[in-house]
């Protein structure tokens, strides 16, 4: 059974007509064509697929496209803006914080969304927050030392409008 | 996977008129951690799901100090646990509901679908049956309400008719010089689905004694239930060690668990005790802090 769906992805609007049991990360991935987002478990346990839906991260996997109608829809291929990747994005670079790459997308998204909500992170609360990430390369330590580098160049939170 | 029809409505009446004229099998949709993959594992094969998350009547959370808090089914575990009124008076369910999963999870999560997926080990069950919470169904043939420890039949299974949807949970005000507490046992630090699970609550007479002690355990016994036997032991009395050992001691023996892939049945029965005295002790201290 297919289905008309309206979502924004990345602050654009789209028009699709899906199959119900798509999940939004197949009409992410194979209808609209943005191949950053993962799937790797496919069962909510690896992170690899993590989106924002409405502003907050989740596991693009467990969600059907269907329940996405008039949604805000975001993946890794809307953080660089301008061409200019997000600081999470290039700090990752400088401390390594990546080896095969198949977590990034998912875990950029995730750490994104939790430095915008913590601006002075301790490494506890980074490591609880990537919690729902996996990654079987770096030991995590160099991710960790990444979101801090970004946590470092955030305004702090005395600064904040 | 076989193809289904999606239906998001968003009046309870409009729910439950699909629900009733339905003619396979519905399967209602709230955050979907528990049935999507079921059902693209072929676990589950509905004909309709039933997106119940536009229904304002699933997504109230409010807290009124003479009735308590509403807690609808389709409130995510993440704005529960962040709720103020929830930290702060039922701090055990906002621990509980931090629990389950990741953050991505908890986005999604919800303490109604927690309950109707009826796994014994739900995290944000046993809390809530020591809270004495109570469920609220709409149905057909109109409303009713029942102890949520009754709401239980066995692994994946509830009172739930064909026609009837949990609307919400209803906690009463929890009892003053009260405090619970809810823990359990993975082997990870994150991530994990417990091996037991035990939340208790105690409430202290003026004289520093028991006047009332809730034990439910979890992820021991085809359902989650409250440990009566064990509740009697500890009341009228002054809480010392010896109480809260007996206390763990009896809950451990009522407990009834299987030996599966997360622990065998002797090493669950051995937690539920230790988790008892545990959870015991966190009420005291929470109480030693400043009684509510």
């Amino acid at each position: 059974m297919k289905q008309p769906l309206t979502f924004t992805l990345n602050g654009e609007e789209r028009v699709l007509y899906v199959d119900t049991r798509a999940t939004l990360l197949e009409a992410v991935r194979d209808y609209l064509g943005l191949t950053g987002t993962k799937e790797g478990c496919g069962n909510g346990n690896c992170g690899a697929c993590t989106v924002w839906l409405d502003g907050e991260p989740a596991y693009s996997c467990l969600v059907l496209a269907v329940e996405a109608q008039g949604a805000r829809v975001m993946t890794v291929e809307g953080l660089a803006e301008g061409g200019r990747l997000d600081p999470l994005q290039r700090a990752l670079i400088e401390e390594g914080g990546l080896q095969c790459g198949f977590c990034t997308p998912g875990l950029l998204m995730m750490a994104r969304s939790f430095l915008d909500r913590h601006r002075r992170p301790t490494e506890r609360e980074i490591r609880g927050a990537i919690a729902g990430n996996l990654c079987r390369c770096t030991g995590y330590d160099k991710i960790v030392r990444a979101i801090q580098r970004a946590a470092r160049g955030q305004t702090p939170p005395q600064a904040e409008g | 996977m076989r193809a289904f029809e999606y239906r998001a409505p968003t009046t309870l009446s409009e729910a439950l008129k699909l629900l009733a004229e339905a003619k396979g099998e519905v399967r209602p949709l709230a955050g979907g951690t528990d049935l999507v993959p079921q059902v693209r594992e072929g676990r589950k094969r509905p004909t309709m799901v039933l997106d119940v998350k536009r229904i304002s009547e699933l997504r109230r959370l409010e807290y009124d100090p003479g009735m308590g808090l509403r807690l609808g089914a389709a409130v995510s575990c993440s704005v529960i646990a962040s709720h103020p009124q929830v930290r702060r008076y039922f701090p055990a369910l906002a621990q509980a509901c931090a629990l389950v999963g990741s953050i991505q999870i908890q986005n999604r999560a919800t303490v109604g679908g927690n309950i109707c997926n009826a796994s014994p080990s739900a995290d944000t069950v046993p809390p809530l049956l020591c809270l004495d919470a109570r469920a609220f169904i709409a149905g057909g043939r109109g409303q009713r309400e029942v102890a949520l420890e009754s709401f239980f039949r066995g692994p994946g299974r509830t009172i739930l008719a064909r026609d009837e949807l949990l609307v919400e949970v209803v906690v009463p005000p929890p009892p003053k010089f009260s405090a619970a507490s809810y823990m359990r046992f993975i082997p990870r630090s994150e991530m994990d689905i417990a091996v037991a699970g035990v939340a208790s609550l105690v409430v202290l007479d003026g004289g520093r004694q028991c006047q009332e002690a809730r034990i439910a355990l979890a992820a021991v016994a085809p359902q989650p239930s409250r440990a009566p036997e064990a509740e009697a032991a500890l009341q009228g009395r002054p809480l010392d060690a010896k109480a809260l050992e007996e206390a763990g001691e009896l809950a451990a023996k009522m407990a009834k668990p299987i030996t599966d892939i997360r622990g065998g049945a002797e090493y669950r029965r051995e937690l539920v005790k230790v988790l008892t005295r545990r959870t015991l002790e966190q009420c005291l201290e929470a109480l030693k802090r400043g009684p509510r």
